[in-house]
């Protein structure tokens, strides 16, 4: 009871429970017990329990942003296999159709030069007919031309007939 | 005295208390107050560190990936001190950033209990925060002379003055070293306390004044508001003066 009085004297004498010294004690401990636990609290349990979740979002977050990464790494990668494939099927086609061209091309050649050949040889043999057939008809001509020339000769003038002159008359004119 | 005051009070017309407060009573019964009582100092103490437990722990306790809302402001509050304790003292102050850390959480949340009504807070009490501030000038000027040795003498000795002001600079930076736990202290008190007693004067006067009321009432809201400011703004205060002794200690060369 006496410490409380003093206590209530010096606080209505300086007006400011914050200078009632009689209290300080008390308040120091309490203080103390209080930031002690707080300390345990935040040093032990708090602090290890936020950082790790922060590191935790910090990696994630950063996995997340490699494997995006590696992601376009490997559609770049496929759109260059495919492009790359694209072109290798584009050459090939290109050569096939090439070979295709160059092989119609020369069976068109071929058959094209034995069509000429065998034009060729039936124009041969159709020119070899065609002498053939003016050379006889060449030789009725003469023929039919002696006969007509000595009937003629034989009507008009009988005693002039002679078959050898006439025939030399006839191939004379024959060939001029 | 009870009767005492009371004639006092019948005598001025008005029954402004504003220190009343900030009174220290034990929590049961009316016996003195031993340095082990419980009492209100004890009760609002602890609420501190249960509030601060129930952000920092409990609010934190899912561990999410994408946070809750408390568990935002736990990690924001986290993000905030670390990266002051580490902006200012760099990665050699990271060891003593729990220790920084407790500082902040205990001053903001007594500072904000203290602005709830009919409470008591434990911050404007300068037995409160000077305890604090010794305890970081002691504790800064141990990590001073461990980490430095003698050399840590030269955070006095100003190398880039002339010659002839070395010596006198000297004597300021000395004293000026060890006005810091009491300008520390008194600042983060005597901020508490002012505001806490300015709003109760204007209770004190809306209470006397009848429907004139509304003028003190609204001067309250406005104070209030402020008084929320200064919460926040002094818990950071102390926080940042503490890590900025601290990086002294750690570095001591000018």
């Amino acid at each position: 009871m006496a410490t409380q009085d003093a206590a209530h004297a010096a606080e209505t004498s300086v007006g400011m429970p914050q200078l009632d010294f009689a209290t300080f004690p008390n308040q120091i401990f309490w203080l103390v017990v209080a930031i002690a636990v707080l300390y345990f609290i935040i040093a032990k349990v708090a602090l290890p329990r936020i950082g790790s979740v922060i590191d935790d979002r910090h990696n994630a977050v950063a996995n997340d942003i490699e494997q995006a990464a590696e992601f376009k790494r490997k559609a770049e990668e496929a759109e260059a296999a495919y492009n790359a494939a694209l072109a290798e099927a584009r050459a090939e086609a290109m050569r096939i159709a090439g070979e295709a061209k160059a092989e119609i091309k020369a069976d068109v050649d071929a058959a094209i030069a034995k069509a000429d050949a065998e034009i060729a040889a039936k124009s041969a043999e159709s020119a070899v007919r065609i002498d053939e057939i003016r050379a006889s008809a060449l030789k009725s001509i003469e023929e039919v031309a002696g006969v007509a020339a000595n009937d003629i000769v034989a009507a008009i003038m009988p005693s002039a007939s002679d078959d050898k002159a006439l025939k030399a008359a006839v191939a004379a004119r024959l060939k001029g | 005295m009870s009767a005492e005051s009371t004639t006092e009070e019948a005598t001025s017309g008005f029954n402004i208390h504003p220190m009343d407060q900030f009174e220290v009573h034990p929590l049961f019964g009316d016996g003195a107050i031993h340095w082990y009582t419980p009492t209100n100092v004890t009760l609002w103490l602890g609420l501190t560190v249960v509030a601060a437990f129930l952000l920092l722990v409990v609010g934190s306790r899912g561990r999410a990936m994408v946070p809750s809302r408390s568990q935002s402001i736990a990690e924001m509050a986290y993000g905030f001190v670390r990266k002051m304790v580490e902006d200012i003292t760099g990665k050699e102050g990271l060891k003593y950033f729990p220790h920084i850390m407790t500082v902040f959480t205990f001053i903001l949340f007594a500072n904000l209990l203290g602005l709830l009504p009919y409470s008591f807070s434990t911050t404007s009490h300068i037995a409160v925060t000077g305890v604090l501030a010794l305890t970081v000038f002691l504790s800064v000027t141990v990590i001073g002379f461990v980490k430095n040795g003698p050399s840590f003498i030269k955070l006095f000795w100003v190398s880039s003055a002339p010659m002839a002001l070395r010596p006198v600079l000297f004597l300021i930076e000395l004293i000026s070293y060890f006005v810091r736990p009491v300008s520390h202290s008194i600042r983060l008190g005597g901020n508490l306390m002012a505001g806490h007693a300015v709003v109760k004067v204007f209770a004190g006067f809306a209470g006397a004044l009848g429907i004139g009321a509304v003028i003190p009432i609204t001067a309250i809201v406005a104070v209030y508001g402020l008084e929320l400011l200064v919460a926040f703004i002094q818990a950071y205060v102390f926080t940042i003066l503490t890590v900025v002794y601290l990086n002294d200690a750690l570095h001591p060369s000018h």
